[in-house]
């Protein structure tokens, strides 16, 4: 009898403790969810850039989601020896072809992935860019060579909207 | 238990008076049945389309929103354009942008993420467009008025000839739900002054309540979420407290006193 | 602080506790005998230790997306309510908490009132209770202004041009407070500020609030003084934690009810028009919690007494403790006080109502009526009654049905011995 009662007891503080977390679990979401990017950031998340004035060998800077994206124009040279780089050579291995849909226009976020700073046009030990921060050397494609950055420079998802103009995002 | 009915009927008085006080000179307003209203209300797409149009067509000319954007057209518990009739709305307008690598503005199409294109530059073009009157912005404009919905409703409607005896300067007009009656917008609409998409006839009325309608929604964009989430949170609170009662009178049995 | 000594059981929490005494005061806390027979008004406590938490969890994160510029305030308060995530459910759970927040606090002083909580030996409890409503009515003014708009620039205008009634040296504490000549973007950025730092003063207060009352232990509805642990208390936990908790709970489903069904009801229409310093909304009012004080404010034809009015509304509750001469804490065995109190909180709501009327005609002869009344009931009712009122006996303790008690302690043993 009194085995009983105790069950019941112990059913009915067991689920209002259980109801009680939900509950607080549900009211703490928002107060988590409100520092994720808001609908007026989202909107943003896409730029389009005019890319017909870029010569050949020269890279541009555009803003995207508050960070730097390089476009750069490779001339043949470049793409040659970015090809030309064997994967076994690579500390994060990707072909030049997986990085650059058309070989002549290299998109991709100019931030280091070892800390985040923004490396350097056209310096280090592999023609291609040199994150001063820490010394990360980086080739022609974006690709890590030297230093302490874990893997290559990202590429955002973009796309050609026509000859002249770049969707990044 | 009571005594929490006690408690709720003091707060209730004491609301009452208060509202009481803001309805001291309020005219009847003009009624209509609001989808919006009640535990489950939500907007009626039709009417916010068919709103959104009344808008871009007759107020939009003088009267802005500035915080709305062309996205907020296709976002969910709106009027619900697809992305693609939202894009296409977007960039039937003008937005100025810039400045570009010569450091002038220039004009491009609207995208969706920009605001709603303004009539004037600014506050003071657009009062010396409109006789020293500056047409309120329209986003919050309903929750700006003591009379919210039915107000803005009637108001649409309200347009008389002056009672006698009352003399009009020029470009002040006659309105009998307006807050002293004189108002410098003009009568803006008229039946079959725009021509619904969806067949619906254009009647001043119908056009008042539709406008009326997406004036609601660009105050209270997420009305509908709020009427969901409320449901459901004072279901939760309900059963919770149903549990909690149950726990009190359960622990409060050791001892023999009545919670 | 504690009766026995306590020991944690495992020797980690008893090396913690030899050097920070933690373990001892959750122990103090969750064994603290209670009266058993406090009935719901006493959860209030309860409530406005929620209210404050919840206005400063979501001040925080309000605090986090607003931008106090006289610019770009009211843009922020819009950008917040359509594109935070959750952001307004988040700003309209603060707007109606402060409302929810001095209904709880104003049942939490009649309660006092009616019980005669104030008495000895809790004068301290009542006073640092005063300061923390002044303290609230001070955030709650000031983060109506953040907004930024038309009833927060002239309510601001309004409140802060009472200081000029001081003379002498009125007009320039005015100007130093707006820092400049009229409400503006600095005056904006000090009161964000204040309006930040206010809560956390709360908090500390609350704090000694609560370590004051503490020490002698609550009153109860019988007013008397009991044995603290006996058979007339409760350990806090789990008893009273439930029962506020239950309470804490239906305070809530009211709460839901104005933040997800009526959120714009408590506030005012021309908070939604952006600031404007050349045209003046028709009727200034007030939020309904300052109605009554906005009432005695006006009531008064003179300025500067009609301020003095106004604080001494206030500041006479701290003297109440003082003022009431009854040794009977218990409005229960005091029959003619009973009638009083009712006709006080009728008062009170008279003046509320007035406050929101227009300050013309009959309405201002009733506030004139009711303010003197309000004064009447302080300075001269209580004293007289205390002294010339015949209370009804008083049982020895919340138990027993023997009569002979007294609401002092000591008085009572007394009597039992003389008996």
């Amino acid at each position: 009898m009194s085995e009983k009662k105790t069950n019941r007891r112990d059913f009915l503080f067991t689920a209002t403790y259980a109801v009680g977390a939900v509950g607080v679990g549900a009211t703490i979401w928002p107060m988590i969810d409100q520092m994720n990017p808001d609908a007026s950031v989202k909107a943003l998340a896409s730029t389009e850039v005019d890319v017909s004035s870029v010569d050949r060998g020269k890279t541009i800077t555009v803003l995207w989601r508050g960070k730097p994206v390089f476009i750069r124009r490779r001339t043949q040279e470049e793409i040659a020896e970015a090809k030309s780089v064997k994967l076994e050579d690579l500390k994060d291995p990707q072909k030049d072809e997986d990085r650059a849909k058309d070989p002549e226009w290299l998109v991709m976020l100019g931030v280091c992935t070892h800390l985040g700073c923004v490396p350097l046009d056209q310096k280090g030990d592999y023609n291609g860019w040199f994150c001063p921060c820490h010394g990360s050397h980086y080739d022609i494609s974006g690709r890590i060579r030297k230093g302490p950055a874990p893997t290559n420079m990202e590429i955002p998802k973009y796309e050609f909207v026509n000859a002249n103009t770049i969707k990044i995002g | 238990m009571k005594f929490f009915f006690r408690v709720l009927l003091l707060f209730t008085l004491i609301i009452g008076f208060q509202y009481n006080s803001y309805a001291a000179e309020k005219v009847e307003y003009l009624k209509t049945d609001w989808s919006f209203k009640g535990l489950f209300g939500k907007f009626d797409r039709g009417a916010l389309q068919r709103g959104y149009q009344v808008y871009t067509e007759v107020c939009s000319s003088c009267h802005s929103m500035k915080y709305l954007s062309y996205r907020n057209l296709a976002e969910k518990g709106g009027p619900e354009f697809s992305e693609e009739q939202a894009k296409a709305i977007a960039a039937s307008f003008e937005v100025k942008d810039g400045p570009n690598e010569d450091g002038e503005m220039f004009n491009r199409p609207g995208k969706l993420s920009d605001k709603f294109v303004m009539p004037y530059e600014n506050i003071k073009a657009a009062q010396a467009a409109n006789g020293g009157a500056y047409p309120p912005d329209m986003s919050v404009l309903v929750k700006a008025r003591g009379g919210g919905v039915d107000y803005i409703y009637s108001l649409l409607q309200g347009y008389e000839d002056p009672p006698a005896g009352i003399t009009l300067d020029d470009g002040v007009y006659y309105n009998k739900y307006m807050y002293g009656n004189k108002i410098k917008m003009a009568n803006q609409l008229s039946d079959g002054l725009v021509t619904y998409g969806d067949g619906t006839n254009a009647t001043v009325q119908q056009m008042s309540k539709d406008v009326t309608t997406f004036l609601m929604w660009a105050a209270e964009p997420h009305l509908e979420s709020r009427h969901k989430m409320g449901f459901k949170a004072i279901t939760y609170l309900i059963i919770l407290t149903i549990l909690v009662y149950f726990s009190m009178k359960k622990i409060w049995s050791r001892i023999e006193t009545e919670v | 602080m504690s009766e026995h000594e306590y020991t944690p059981k495992s020797k980690v929490g008893k090396w913690f506790n030899d050097r920070l005494p933690l373990l001892t005061l959750a122990n103090h806390l969750t064994d603290y005998p209670t009266p058993k027979n406090l009935n719901y008004w006493w959860t209030f406590g309860g409530i406005l230790t929620f209210c404050l938490i919840t206005q400063i969890v979501t001040g925080l994160v309000l605090a986090m997306h607003y931008i106090a510029h006289a610019d770009m305030a009211f843009d922020s308060v819009e950008h917040i309510m359509r594109d935070v995530n959750y952001g307004w459910l988040i700003r309209y759970i603060h707007a109606n908490g402060a409302s929810m927040f001095f209904l709880a606090v104003y049942i939490h002083i009649f309660r006092s009132l009616f019980y005669g909580s104030y008495k000895s030996p809790r004068e301290i409890i009542w006073i640092i209770g005063i300061i923390i409503y002044l303290l609230m009515m001070a955030a709650a003014f000031m983060g109506y202004v953040l907004p930024w708009g038309q009833m927060s620039f002239w309510g601001a205008t309004v409140i802060t041009n009472l200081f000029s009634a001081i003379p002498l040296v009125g007009e320039g504490i005015v100007t130093w407070l707006w820092g400049g000549y009229s409400v503006d973007n600095p005056t904006l950025t000090r009161f964000f500020t204040l309006h930040y730092l206010i809560p956390f003063l709360i908090l500390g207060l609350v704090v000694l609030h609560i370590w004051a009352l503490h020490v002698p232990g609550n009153n109860n509805p019988v007013g008397i003084d009991i044995k603290k642990p006996s058979k007339d208390t409760v350990p806090f936990h789990p008893y009273i934690v439930i029962k506020d908790g239950f309470a804490l709970l239906m305070f809530m489903i009211v709460f839901a009810f104005f933040v997800f069904y009526t959120p714009n009801i408590l506030g005012h229409a021309d908070n939604y028009i952006e600031a404007d310093p050349l045209v003046t909304p028709a009727h200034i009012v007030p939020e309904w919690y300052l109605l009554p004080f906005y009432a005695i404010l006006r009531s008064v034809p003179d300025k500067l007494l009609g301020v003095v009015a106004m604080l001494s509304a206030i500041l006479i509750l701290a003297a109440l403790p003082w003022l009431d001469t009854s040794k009977t804490r218990s409005a229960v065995f005091r029959p003619l006080y009973k009638q009083f109190y009712w006709i006080l909180v009728a008062d009170v709501l008279i003046l509320g109502y007035v406050g929101a009327m227009p300050a013309e005609g009959l309405y201002l002869l009733v506030a004139r009526v009711a303010t003197a009344y309000y004064f009447l009931h302080f300075l001269l009712i209580l004293p007289v009654l205390g002294l010339k009122e015949k209370t009804l006996p008083i049982p020895l303790s919340i138990t027993d049905p023997v009569l002979g008690g007294s609401s002092n302690f000591s008085t009572a043993k007394n009597q039992t011995k003389i008996e």
